[in-house]
Formats: structure tokens, sequence, C-alpha cells
């Protein structure tokens, strides 16, 4: 009862916003009524609810009035699901309108009939669009081609019976070029949508069609047309030529996104190309290329993301180029960063000076982020080019002087990088062992260590340094602790005698007072190994180590491959395959995700947590991202995937001592027992993948040299845990 | 292809959204702040489109506005990050600025607009010129209802039919402008030429146009002798009214132009070209309490010609005050919300020379390294020794040269046939050289 009346109070309300909104829209005088609709628009707009009015807006739908029209037609697209029965009521108007004699009417019709998603008008939508599909006007059938879209959206099964899909076939074939280019567009998403449609099938006559509209059409019927024919597979040779022929001159135009789209079907088709011809067409590739990095910065950060792809796969074709990626001082963060990783990719003999000169530059400003990438920059060109190994250890040694802590923490990781390409760099070890106390991150002090352990026959007091990190053993980030091991090891296995009181200290420490199973692994292992036979240990523990051959991110063929037929899309931003952040067809993850969304905000007002654990179980790798963006420019591939989580599952924790799960990435990255190499999250997986295959190597070499200690490490683990982790532990061990 | 286009202020709050596919729930834009700032705390470094649970969000910046767009699947980023960059061109076209209140005052507008550039999320027509022939502010009459001009679809979209001019003009400016970067030691580290020509066409009819440079390409295909200098472009860029296949074959530029003004191509040179006014500077530190700024400026074009309008800013630390300068030549001004010193030449003739001297003062709080080339940084002082060196901002110069290219680019004929008309019509051409970004290093104090 008192339910009841307190909604009749709410029903029809006297007075008030929408009680004055009614009554304007059912006003007798035509400018009242048509001064209400924009009123209630602009309600809407401000974001208040104003379905309640939807029967009296739907009133005014027959009207002459065009800009009346759109207002009322605007409403009803965005609130047809409120009052889905009510929505037959303007079926009618959209009949008549699209037989209206003004073809802008027409195609109004056919668009807004296309998005009011609503069963009841998808009923009523066959005869409408059959008509308008064949319009004289051109601009209503290029409206009426995308309404076939929406149509297979909503209704797959009366978009094929009523055959609106071979009429869009035929609509190729259209003589105007737009109507062409929004055909090709409806029949490239339904057969994504749908492949088992065969909605888009090029054949020969229908490539002649599209290389003559595409000269012809708009840039996004261009664009359209060109992402047709990038993934056109060509019957032979000389049609791929003659498709590269045709494309060429788009590199021409104005539109980046163009160029970008011809970039990428000349990159697709010219595999099978002599080499002759496609080295002529690489050449006409380089300018335009480098005109996009004067673009807006939003699509010059896609083309440079792009470009870094490209010369992934032909490494020279802008070495000529290196000026263009200078920064500039007002470039945003996020161009400056990606201009960083391609200078170095174009870097060589010839001009490494200029790229170092130029770094040296950027290694004195002021955002943390790009000094950091800079000195690491630096780093990568020392490693990539033995000849420019000297200037830049020198640049790093001039950078140390700087004294600034975040500068002094990276040449340091830097340098251990070098070190493990050029041993022979040792010279500047001394000035490193200055800054010891200035370390706080553990990515630093790890790679201090690890010198000070690697070189520590030479380094006098090595002992001392180790003894103070020892002292404070418990204190320390879980990486630095199994750098601490294995360090104190090596020492006491060089110089036995100063360090056996040192290397039970750390051993005893580790193992009694640690919690972390890693950690007590490790020692128990190292622990074993040393009451044995002292040589066998040496073999293991003092093993030579194979060289890095770079510290640069690339990304496996494989997936390589599979980007650059994705250019310019998402995917080629992100360095993602498409399955990483979208789910596919139309029942299957797209679905499940949807309705892990609802769910997800059903869940989000009760319980946070639960929610965000929800998104990560239902939506798997997509949703790396939950805290952390920054994962997204990651390399998601085998195991690298999970050790970018963890990582970033690390980064949330505010504690010194990191997860357990944390531990197993550390100890992972450092299995060959070089820290990791991870300053820039998005450097780290791949960094953690080669010293994982160079783990193997050393896996290799470690079998070979001593076959005796494997058994026994085997044993020590015998007792429940998978094969996968005793292999890594014991490269852990090397 | 974007699901959803919203407008939204810096806040994140919507102002304005249009849902074009119904696939994404609309809530999902309520994440986008909390994301972006999320991202920020992570780094410095954070890019224009991210993914969060399956939905991406592509967006751009313009004034106090983002435009944001949603989507699901793997979309072509360019496109729509290049699509949100055309619907602020546009819109500012109708509305002279997009900004907050231009959202709030044109919502009627920006809804029409936002349903002809985009349809189901696959751009459309973002030409503003052939939009404002359908699409206009006041009202449509009853009797005259708006049609779609027939250049909506037409192959040659960017042109009415039925142009009538009393005089048939066309004007050509060549416009260069010249981005330098110069290490303090004066090396030219980057130089590059980016030339335009722009158009302003008032011709009747659907006239041919065919524009002929010196273009060494050309000259070479053709095997023409070359009478005076052909220039060598990089890369040229054209308006889509240019026919590139033909262009692709043997260099002709022909091309139906819109109508009014365009810009018809650009082109880019990788020559190297010495500074046309070279800036030399010199910083002194007094014991820390005075920082003295010693410029020369030189003009290293030929006597005949005159830059107009030169102004150069040199950056100094932003705590800096009681400023005091002398000069032989214009004025100078201390502009402390940019942190910096403007010198201000309103003619330098070709082959001159000025000096400047600014003299400022310093707090005495600071310590003695830390008076760099510029402002110190914004990171708070927390992370311990930083701002050693501060944000190494250049000094910037600004300049106009009037008859004159650096590239020596030169317009050898412009032929206009209307084949029905017929009629005779005047072709003007205009030089002029601008600074684009010119970047001079500060050198250290010494």
């Amino acid at each position: 009862m008192a339910v009841n009346r307190i909604r009749g109070a709410f029903a029809a309300p006297r007075k008030g916003e929408t009680f004055e909104l009614r009554a304007g829209l059912v006003s007798q005088y035509a400018y009242e009524r048509k001064e209400s609709i924009q009123k209630t628009i602009m309600a809407m707009t401000l974001g208040k609810d104003v379905s309640a009015l939807f029967p009296d807006v739907l009133k005014n739908i027959a009207t002459a009035d065009l800009d009346q029209k759109k207002l009322v037609y605007l409403y009803l697209m965005n609130y047809a699901k409120t009052h889905p029965d009510l929505c037959i009521l303007a079926v009618n108007t959209f009949v008549q309108d699209s037989e209206d004699p003004n073809p802008l009417v027409r195609a109004l019709a056919i668009r807004t009939m296309g998005c009011i998603r609503v069963d009841k008008m998808v009923d009523y939508m066959e005869e409408p669009l059959r008509k308008t599909l064949r319009d004289e006007s051109p601009y209503v059938r290029k409206t009426a081609a995308i309404c076939v879209a929406k149509l297979f959206d909503l209704n797959p099964a009366m978009c094929i019976e009523n055959g609106f899909i071979e009429t869009l076939q035929e609509m190729i074939g259209d003589p105007n070029p737009m109507v062409v280019a929004n055909s090709v567009q409806a029949l490239a998403e339904i057969s994504e949508t749908a492949p088992e449609t065969r909605a888009l099938l090029v054949t020969p006559a229908v490539l002649k069609k599209l290389l003559m509209a595409m000269n012809e059409c708009t840039e996004w019927g261009r664009i359209t047309i060109l992402t047709v024919l990038a993934d056109y597979v060509a019957l032979d040779v000389k049609e791929s030529e003659h498709i590269c022929e045709r494309v060429i001159p788009q590199f021409q135009h104005v539109n980046p996104s163009v160029v970008l789209a011809a970039v990428k079907v000349v990159f697709i088709h010219m595999k099978s190309i002599n080499p002759e011809l496609v080295r002529s067409y690489l050449k006409k590739m380089a300018p335009p290329l480098v005109t996009l990095v004067a673009s807006q910065p939003e699509v010059q950060y896609v083309a440079l993301r792009n470009i870094d792809l490209l010369l992934q796969a032909k490494p020279d074709i802008l070495s000529k180029e290196l000026r263009v990626f200078f920064c500039k001082y007002n470039d945003p963060p996020y161009v400056k960063m990606q201009k960083l990783e391609i200078m170095v990719r174009i870097a060589n003999e010839k001009n490494y000076e200029q790229l170092l000169s130029e770094l040296k530059e950027y290694a004195l400003e002021v955002d943390m982020d790009f000094v950091r990438r800079a000195i690491k920059a630096i780093g990568q060109v020392a490693i990539k080019i033995e000849d420019a190994s000297a200037k830049c250890v020198q640049a790093l040694e001039d950078l140390l002087a700087t004294k600034v802590n975040y500068v002094v923490q990276e040449v340091v990781v830097v340098i251990k990088d070098i070190l493990r390409k050029y041993p022979g760099y040792e010279g500047v070890i001394p000035s490193l062992c200055n800054y010891i106390d200035e370390l706080d991150e553990a990515n630093a002090r790890g790679s201090l260590i690890w010198i000070v352990g690697e070189y520590a026959e030479k380094i006098s007091n090595a002992e001392e340094i180790l003894e103070g990190f020892v002292d404070t053993f418990s204190e320390e980030f879980t990486q630095t602790q199994l750098q601490i091991l294995t360090a104190v090891v090596k020492l006491f296995l060089k110089k036995p005698s100063g360090a056996q009181s040192l290397v039970q200290k750390v051993l005893q420490e580790a193992t009694t007072n640690s919690d972390n199973p890693d950690i007590r692994d490790r020692a128990y292992v190292y622990w074993r190994l040393l009451s044995g036979d002292l040589e066998v240990a040496k073999n293991i523990v003092l093993s030579h180590k194979p060289t890095i051959l770079t510290t640069m991110t690339s990304l496996p063929a494989t997936l390589l491959e599979q980007l650059l037929s994705e250019l310019s899309t998402l995917a080629s931003v992100y360095h993602k395959p498409p399955e990483a952040f979208v789910g596919k067809g139309r029942f299957g993850a797209d679905e499940i995700q949807r309705a892990a969304i609802q769910e997800q905000r059903q869940n989000a007002a009760e319980n946070p947590i639960a929610a965000s654990v929800a998104a990560a179980a239902a939506n798997g790798s997509s949703s790396v991202s939950q805290s952390n963006i920054e994962n997204l420019l990651d390399i998601d591939f085998d195991g690298a995937a999970p050790a970018s989580q963890e990582q970033s599952s690390a980064a949330g924790t505010p504690d010194r001592m990191a997860s357990p799960a944390t531990g197993g990435m550390a100890d992972m990255m450092s299995m060959f027992d070089a820290p990791s190499a991870s300053g820039a999250p998005a450097a780290a997986p791949a960094g953690g993948m080669n010293d994982l295959m160079n783990g193997f190597e050393g896996l290799n070499f470690g079998a070979a040299n001593g076959s005796q200690p494997l058994p026994a490490g085997m044993q020590l683990h015998g007792g429940g845990s998978e094969p996968k982790k005793d292999s890594d532990d014991l490269l852990g061990l090397l | 292809m974007a699901s959803a286009i919203f407008f939204l202020d810096l806040k994140g709050k919507t102002l304005l959204a249009r849902n074009y596919r119904g696939d994404i729930p609309m809530s999902a834009v309520e994440k986008f702040p909390v994301l972006l700032s999320e991202a920020e705390e992570e780094s410095s470094a954070v890019p224009p489109c991210f993914s969060h649970e399956g939905i991406n969000y592509l967006y751009i910046r313009h004034n106090n506005l983002y435009l944001l767009a949603l989507t699901k699947r793997n979309t072509n980023a360019a496109g729509i990050l290049l699509f949100l960059h055309k619907v602020v061109e546009v819109f500012t076209e109708y509305f002279k600025a997009l900004e907050e209140e231009s959202i709030r005052d044109n919502f009627v507008v920006i809804y029409e607009l936002l349903d002809e550039m985009m349809d189901f999320g696959y751009p459309q027509t973002t030409e503003s010129k052939i939009l404002q022939e359908y699409i206009t502010q006041e009202s449509h009459k009853l009797e005259i209802q708006a049609r779609p001009p027939i250049a909506v679809t037409n192959a040659v979209s960017w042109r009415s039919e039925g142009i009538r001019y009393r005089k048939n003009e066309v004007f050509l400016d060549v416009v260069e402008s010249l981005n330098l970067l110069v290490s303090a030691n004066g090396n030219v580290l980057r130089s590059e030429i980016l030339g335009a020509i722009k158009m302003k066409c008032y011709l009747s009819g659907m006239p041919e146009l065919r524009l002929g440079l010196n273009d060494k390409v050309m000259f070479e295909t053709t095997g023409r002798s070359t009478r005076g200098k052909a220039i060598e472009m990089e890369d040229v860029k054209f308006h889509q009214c240019v026919r590139l296949s033909r262009f692709e074959n043997d260099r002709t530029i022909s091309f139906i132009p819109p109508d009014g003004e365009f810009e018809l191509m650009s082109y880019r040179l990788n020559t190297q070209v010495k500074p046309l006014i070279w800036v030399e500077c010199l910083v002194e530190s007094h014991s820390g309490s005075r920082i003295e700024y010693m410029l020369k400026a030189r003009a290293q074009f030929k006597r005949r010609s005159t830059a107009n309008n030169v102004e150069i800013i040199v950056p100094v630390p932003d705590d800096a005050d009681s400023p005091r300068f002398r000069t032989n030549v214009g004025s100078v001004h201390y502009a402390p919300e940019q942190s910096a010193i403007v010198w201000k030449i309103k003619q330098f003739g070709g082959n001159k020379e000025f000096l400047m001297r600014a003299e400022l003062g310093l707090p005495s709080v600071r310590g003695d390294d830390e008076h760099g080339g510029g402002m110190t940084g914004g990171f708070g002082g927390s992370m311990g020794g930083i701002g050693g060196k501060g944000a190494k901002r250049p000094i910037q110069v600004k300049f106009e040269i009037p008859y004159f290219t650096t590239s020596g680019i030169q317009v050898r004929y412009l032929k206009i046939t209307e084949p029905k008309l017929q009629y005779p019509s005047l072709p003007w051409v205009r030089y002029i050289t601008q600074s684009g970004d010119i970047a001079v290093r500060l050198p250290d104090v010494a």
C-alpha cells in the first residue's frame, strides 16, 4: 500500500524538470515542442535519466523538421532499450522516412533503424533496407551498406536469409567509390565475426574493382580497401607485384593512417617478389616512414611502434635516418621512450658517435624514466657495437660522477650487462664500489654484488664489501639475497682462506632464518656442494658463462611475423598478438568477456578484491593489466607472461620482502646467476627469456662438465616438486 | 573501428558521448581517469592507447578536453587516433575553438556531426567544407530542407558542382618552415625543411589544374635539361585531390582543387641547412647570486632579404628575479610565466649581427651546482639529489622571411583548364620561409 502510494507520488510529479519537459513535449505549439526536445537531449547529454519521457518524445517523431527529427531519432537510439515495446510505434515513421524524397531523410532513417538494437525494430528492417540498398542516391546506398553490418550484428540469420550479403557483394561493383568502400567494410566485418559466411571473397574481378576504387575514394575508404588488400593472398608473384605497384602511390597520401596501411600491404605482398624489386620498394618506403614521425604525437606513437616492428624484420631500412629520431625537448614522454628504442635499433658502426653524444645529453635531463632509459640505451649500444663499447663505458663513468642517485643505480645495472659481454672492462669496478651505500634498489644492489662475486679475486676488499651485505642479509630484497649467497660462495671458492667464516655465516642465516623457500633451497644446495669436493663445486659455480649477445628486446620470429601483418592495429602498438587482448568469434571469448564485465560490475559493488580476482580468472591473459597497464607493453609469450604478471604484483607490494611468487621470478631471472635486466618493465620478460635461453646453454655446459652433482641436486628436491622446478633450481646453481 | 566516442573534461567527467555500436558498457568510461592516473604513477610515459579488461582506450588531449574512443577489437589504432584529430579539426572550424564550453553550447550540432562523420564505428565524411554544406548551425526551414551535397559521395568528394566566380583567381603560397637542432657548441645536429604549398582557389566549375615545380626527379625522368636549380624532395604528401598514380608515373601534379583555402601538398627535405639566424650564447654565473647571458645573433642569409618578427627566447632559472638587459637593437623583456627572456627584433636584415646582454638575480639559498639551463624539474625533493642539472630547455628562435625559400623550390607553371567554361584565370605565387621548431641547446654555466 505504502509502496504503491510512494510509487504513485513519483510516477507523475506535478512539478520539476521532467514535468516541465513533458508539458513542453505535448504542447500545441511546434516551437515549444522543439525546444523541449532540445532540452530533453541536453538533459540526456548531462547524464540525467530522461527515459521516462519516452512516449512523449516519440509523439514528435513525425515531423518535417529535419533537426527535430534527428534529435528524436537520437533520443530513440539512446533509450530504445528501456521501452522496447513502444519502439514499434516508431516503425511506421521509419518506414515512411526511408521512402522520403529527400535522400538525407532516407539515409537518416535507415542509419537510425540499424542503431535501435531492439528485436521488434529488427523485424521491420528488411523492406526498408532492401530498398535503400538499391537507392538511386549513393549517399543512401553507402549508409545502407553499413546498415547490413549492423543487421548482421543483431540478427545474422535474417541477414543471410534475405540475401543482403549477396547484395553487398554485388555492390563492390557500384560506380560510386564510397559505396564500394562501405560495402567492403561491411563485408569485412561480417567475415571477421563469422568467417563461415565467406562474405568477402576477393576474386581477380573484385581485386580489380578494389584497386580502381582505392584511387578515388576518401581517405577512410582507402584504409578499408588497403586493409582488405593486405589480408588478400595473391595467386602468384605477378599479382603481388601488381598490387604493390598500385599501392605504392598511396605512400604520398597526406593521411598517415593511409600511409601505414599502404606500407602494410607492400610489406606483406613483397615477400614473394624478387629481391631487386623488394629493395626498390623498401627504398621508397623509407621517406614516408620518416615523415610519419612528424605527425600528431599520438599517431606518431603508433607509427614509432610500427617502425620498431619493421626494423626488427628489416634492420637497415632506416639506417641513414638516425637524426630524425632525435628527441625534441617537448616531445611527450611516450614518444621519447619509443624514439630511444628505435635509435638503438638503427645504431651502427657509422653513426654510433652521433647517437652517443645525443644519449649523453638525454642522460642529463630531469625526467627520471627517460634518463634511465637513455642510460640503458648507452649500454645497449655498447653491447651491440663492439667498437663503441670503450666510448660508452667512458660515458657511463662520466655519468657516475654526477652522483645523481637514480643515474648511479642505472649505470651499475648497465655496466653489469656490459661486463657480461666484455669482461675486460673491469677498470670501472673500483669507481662503482664507491657508491655501494647509494644503491637502494634490488636490481642495482644485485648487480653490484654480482660484479663483486664475479671479480672477487681482483677486488682486494671484496670480503669487506660482502661482509657488509651479509650483516644486513635479513633486511635485503629477495633478489639481492640470492645474489649475496652466490657472490659469497664465489668469493669462498676463489679465496678460500679469508671467506670461510663468511660463507658459514651466510649459509647459516639463509637456511635457518629465511622464510623464503627459494633462498633456503639455494643455500642448502650450496652447502651440500661445498661440503663435497671443492673442485666439483668450482666447476659448477665458477663455470664459464656464455657472453650475452644483446640486451635489446626483440620479439620471437613467429610473433613478429604475425604482428607485421597487423601493422597500425592495436596489436602492433601493444606488440602483443590480438588474442591476448580481444576475444574472437561471435559466441567465444567475446561473449564470456561481456559476461565477465557484467559480473564484475556486480561484484565490484560488494567486494572489490573478489572482483579483481574474478576478472583475472575470466579474462585470462588480457587481465594481466589488472592494475598495471604498463604490462601491455610487455611481450606476452610462453613462460614470460606469468613472469611479468608476478612482477606486476610485486610492484604492488610495499614490503621489502617480496612474496614467494616474486622470489620464484627473481630466481628464474637469476638462474644463470646474473641479476635480471629489468630496468624498464617492458624489457623484463624478454630479458628473462634471454637468460632462460642462455640458461639452457649453461645447463648443457654444466651437464657435460660435471654430471655427478646433478643427481645430488635431484635428491634434494625429490619430495614432490615438479621436474620443471627442479631443472630451474639446478640452473640456479650454475 | 570505434565502439563509442567520448568528450571528457580533464577530471574525466563525460561531457558528451556517442555510442556507435552498443557492444561496450558505457560505464567503462568511468575507469578511464582511474586507469590514466594509475598509469601516470607507474611511469611518466603513458601511451595514448591502452587496454583494460578487454576494452581498449584510445585518447588524445585537446585544450581542456580528452577525446576518447573505446573499442573491443584489434582496431586500426592509427586510424582511430587520426579520426579523433579530425574531429578536433572539424569542430574547431565549426565552433572557432573546441573546449568544454563549446561542447556544452553546441551539443545539437555535435550530435549531428558525429552522426555524419562516423557510422557504426567507421569514419565516413570528415571534410569540414562538405559537412558545412548540409549541417549548419541555423535551423533548416520547412520549405528548403537540406540535401546531401553530391560531393559527399562523389569521386571528387571535396568539391561541389556549380561553383561560379566572376574573377577566376588562384593564390599559391609556398611556405617553408625550418626545423633545427643545434648543440651547445654550435654543431647542427639535425636540420629539416618542411615545406607546404597552400592554395586559395577561386575558380568556377570543375577546373583541371596542373602544377609544375623544379623537381629534380621529374627533370631526370623526363630527361629535360635543367635550367637553374632543381630540388630533390625527400617525401611528398598530397591533398586527397591530387592523382597519386599520375604523380607516381610521371611526377605530374594534376588535380581538381577544392574550393577556397586548402593545403595542396607538403614536402620534406633533409638537406643540411645552416641556421638562417645563428645564435650564440654564453652563460656566466657570478658566485651563485647573479646569472648573466650574453647573446649574439647573426643573420646568415643574403643582404636583400629581411627576417621579420624575430624572437629569441632564452630559458632562465624559474626563480630568477630583477632582470636587467642591454642590447643595440630590438626590445628585451622577462617572461616569468615561461621562465624565459624574450628578445624581439622587428626587422633583421641579411648579414647583420646583433648583441644582447641580460643579467638576472638568483635567490641566495640555492646550492652552487643547481642553476642549470632552465627550470629545475617537477620531481619533488624526495628523490634526493635530483635537479642537479635541470630540464635542458633550449633557446628557441622564431622568424619569418618573405620572398625567400631555403630549399630553392620554384613554381614553374600552374595550368588551369576548365573544359566547359574555358575562362582566363590568374595564378599568383608567393614564397615565405618561417621558423619551425628551432632549438639551440644552452651551454653549461661557466
